[in-house]
């Protein structure tokens, strides 16, 4: 746990809204879909990272698929032989050799599988591009795959849509395997999964994870998923990181007044605590990441903001054991999920 | 209409074996196959249930919204507006027809998850709120105007006014989601169906839109109808609660007891598959094993007994189960479950 695997430093993904064009003068509005976020991940940890839609989780982790290269920063990652080599200056043969060992899971099994391709093409792909394994060893090396993620073999001939959606997950999954991969990006990937699917598919990938010394960066929504599968979480806002902290703490003892709202939205499946819950309502509505406002994004909504607020943009710095971007963490009393549960005794 | 006396007046709308079948080239899918509960006035009544399970097939059934090559092809649903006790079987009219056109919209109110596809995108919000109003108020197009912009203003979208001439898609989703509410308001249905319309939405609007409901329904008590996956949002807001496996209701409770003490083995299993927020992290989830099974492919016997805990070779799989009274407001479709004496009685 003590190696890094990848550092992120003040990573920015901007997407100008249209080109400049020849008599348009004027400056052309940005999109800061990322903006200037930095992280670690170490060696076999689960780093989650939330936050609500157009938040910029998905880009972050696109950004560092490469899906589309990065605007600016740095994405240093340790390879299997120790060489640290930056993501978004790699090309070519260097790029295709480092995500050999960066593997994504998607977030919907429908529309990441090619429907004319069996499972046997879609899972040995990756392993016939790189003219690892053909013919009789694929078949077999896929066979293996399908067995890890708890599909039979004998399904190696079939199409997706003969699969449900968990199978179709199982089966996104013994692709992102194929490679023996060391990070995995996971978008979202139980979301669109039933309740006791999705059971499954978090068991699966926690073995997973145990049996390869699997380090995964999980991208999701949903906390109650976020607390059981992370060792620390990162909470996203408009592009920007405003928490980053060890699981149990953030949960228990949030810093950010936007953490604390995300945890008092969650609903709870316990129809007791609804009577005892105080419940933070936001005003308004998420910011744009185009016009963001001053100072701290989060202000307009925030019922503890104040002048410096508005005024200027809060660092991520440490506070009490973890790192948060607000101008009074250190002051706020906020309240985590186990005080919700107090509450109702 | 023909009118049907009610056994309880208290009831506003009594489902009973209601089934839905998909006659399709393959064969004909049983979606709904015998679904009963009834929602008394005023309260709210929580439909949960996994993908498969026909809850939102079941929910425009009772709309009169079943779609080809689907079909009602049984059972009853007893409409009782007032509280005469005199109720009409929407099941037995036509879904197109004057009767059931009277009923929906004006008297039955509806949301939906997308509210992008169900709102036009080439009407304003206004143009679709003033056919909302007009289904229950003959008024002028001026009152039609400040009604509208007043029902925007309940569902606390801001500014209003300048809102009625905009289009749907000029909204964010959750002003979207209100908006759509507003227009099912703005009848003053006495039934508001929500099939999943939080589900698209992010924690703190859907959070927002959950309150927003619950006002409402303090407000003018009006009957709600919700149908969702998420156990957590039952919690919040359901006063009783039905679970569907495979186009059946398989439970039904109050959200206490639901939750705290279930009677049929697929509710208690599916509230321990649920990740908590408030647990440790490193557990394994206790899931159900297997998967929903393909509705041409229906196990005999109990429907979940593949999957389920409390499985008893040569029972479960022999005989389907009956619906048993646990206790007085809760029943459940289990061969291992014995009556309640007095509650049987009944």
């Amino acid at each position: 746990m003590t190696e890094m695997l990848l550092e992120i430093r003040d990573l920015c993904k901007h997407y100008p809204l249209g080109g400049p064009g020849l008599l348009r003068r004027r400056a052309v509005p940005v999109v800061r879909a990322v903006d200037r976020v930095s992280f670690d991940i170490a060696e076999g940890e689960t780093l989650s990272l939330v936050g609500e839609s157009g938040c910029g989780k998905t880009t972050l982790g696109k950004t560092i698929m490469r899906a589309h290269p990065a605007t600016s920063g740095e994405m240093r990652y340790r390879r299997a032989d120790g060489s640290i080599v930056d993501l978004g200056r790699l090309d070519g043969a260097a790029l295709k050799a480092a995500h050999r060992e960066i593997r994504m899971i998607f977030q919907d099994p429908n529309g990441s599988l090619n429907p004319r391709l069996s499972v046997r093409d879609i899972v040995g792909e990756p392993l016939r591009v790189r003219r690892i394994a053909q013919g009789a060893a694929l078949e077999k090396r896929v066979a293996e795959l399908l067995e890890k993620v708890g599909l039979r073999p004998e399904y190696l001939h079939r199409y997706p849509h003969a699969f449900s959606g968990g199978e179709r997950q199982r089966i996104g999954i013994a692709r992102a395997l194929a490679l023996d991969p060391r990070l995995v990006v996971a978008d979202e990937a139980v979301s669109a999964l039933d309740v006791s699917i999705q059971a499954q598919t978090l068991n699966l990938l926690s073995d997973l994870k145990s049996e390869f010394g699997l380090t995964f960066l999980f991208i999701a929504h949903d906390l109650s998923v976020v607390r059981h599968i992370s060792d620390r979480v990162a909470v996203m806002y408009v592009g920007r990181m405003v928490e980053l902290a060890k699981t149990e703490a953030l949960f228990t003892r949030p810093r950010h007044p936007y953490t604390e709202a995300l945890m008092s939205s969650v609903p709870i499946p316990d129809p007791r605590l609804r009577r005892a819950r105080k419940r933070i309502r936001l005003a308004g509505e998420v910011a744009s990441p185009i016009n963001s406002p001053s100072g701290c994004a989060f202000h307009p909504r925030c019922p503890y903001a104040t002048e410096i607020c508005v005024r200027d943009v809060p660092q991520l710095r440490p506070t009490g054991g973890g790192l948060a971007a607000c101008h009074h963490a250190e002051t706020l009393e906020l309240a985590g999920v186990s005080h919700i549960a107090e509450g109702a005794e | 209409m023909r009118q049907i006396p009610m056994r309880e007046p208290d009831t506003l709308l009594e489902v009973r074996d209601l089934a839905t079948h998909f006659f399709t080239d393959e064969g004909v899918v049983r979606a709904v196959d015998g679904a009963s509960f009834d929602i008394p006035r005023g309260k709210t009544l929580c439909i949960v249930g996994e993908s498969g399970s026909g809850k939102s097939v079941m929910a425009r059934a009772v709309m009169g919204l079943t779609r080809a090559p689907g079909r009602v092809v049984g059972g009853s649903v007893l409409w009782c507006p007032d509280q005469d006790g005199q109720a009409t079987d929407l099941a037995t009219l036509h879904g197109n027809s004057r009767a059931y056109r009277a009923i929906r919209g004006p008297e039955i109110g509806m949301i939906f998850q997308e509210p992008m596809a169900a709102l036009s995108p080439v009407h304003t919000i206004g143009t679709q709120l003033a056919e909302s109003v007009r289904s229950r108020h003959a008024v002028s197009k001026r009152e039609t105007r400040e009604r509208g912009i007043e029902a925007l203003a309940r569902v606390g979208i801001p500014e209003p006014a300048a809102r009625y001439d905009q289009y749907g898609f000029e909204l964010s989703g959750g002003m979207r989601q209100r908006a759509m509410i507003a227009m099912a308001l703005a009848a003053e249905p006495k039934l508001l169906i929500a099939d999943e319309p939080t589900t698209a939405l992010d924690v703190t609007t859907q959070a927002g839109i959950l309150d927003l409901i619950l006002d409402l329904q303090s407000e003018t008590g009006m009957t709600v109808m919700f149908i969702t996956h998420d156990l957590g949002v039952v919690a919040e807001i359901a006063d009783s609660v039905a679970v569907m496996y495979l186009g059946r209701v398989v439970e039904h409770a109050d959200v206490d007891t639901a939750f705290h003490a279930p009677a049929h083995p697929y509710t208690e299993a599916l509230l321990r598959a649920l990740p908590s927020i408030h647990a440790k992290t490193g557990e394994r989830l206790a899931a159900i094993p297997g998967m929903v099974p393909h509705p041409f492919a229906r196990p005999a016997g109990c429907a979940f007994h593949p999957r389920c805990h409390r499985f008893r070779p040569g029972l479960c799989e022999t005989r389907e189960p009956e619906n048993v009274p646990v206790a007085p407001g809760h029943g459940a479709r289990c061969l291992l479950l014995k009556p309640a004496r007095k509650a049987a009685a009944e």
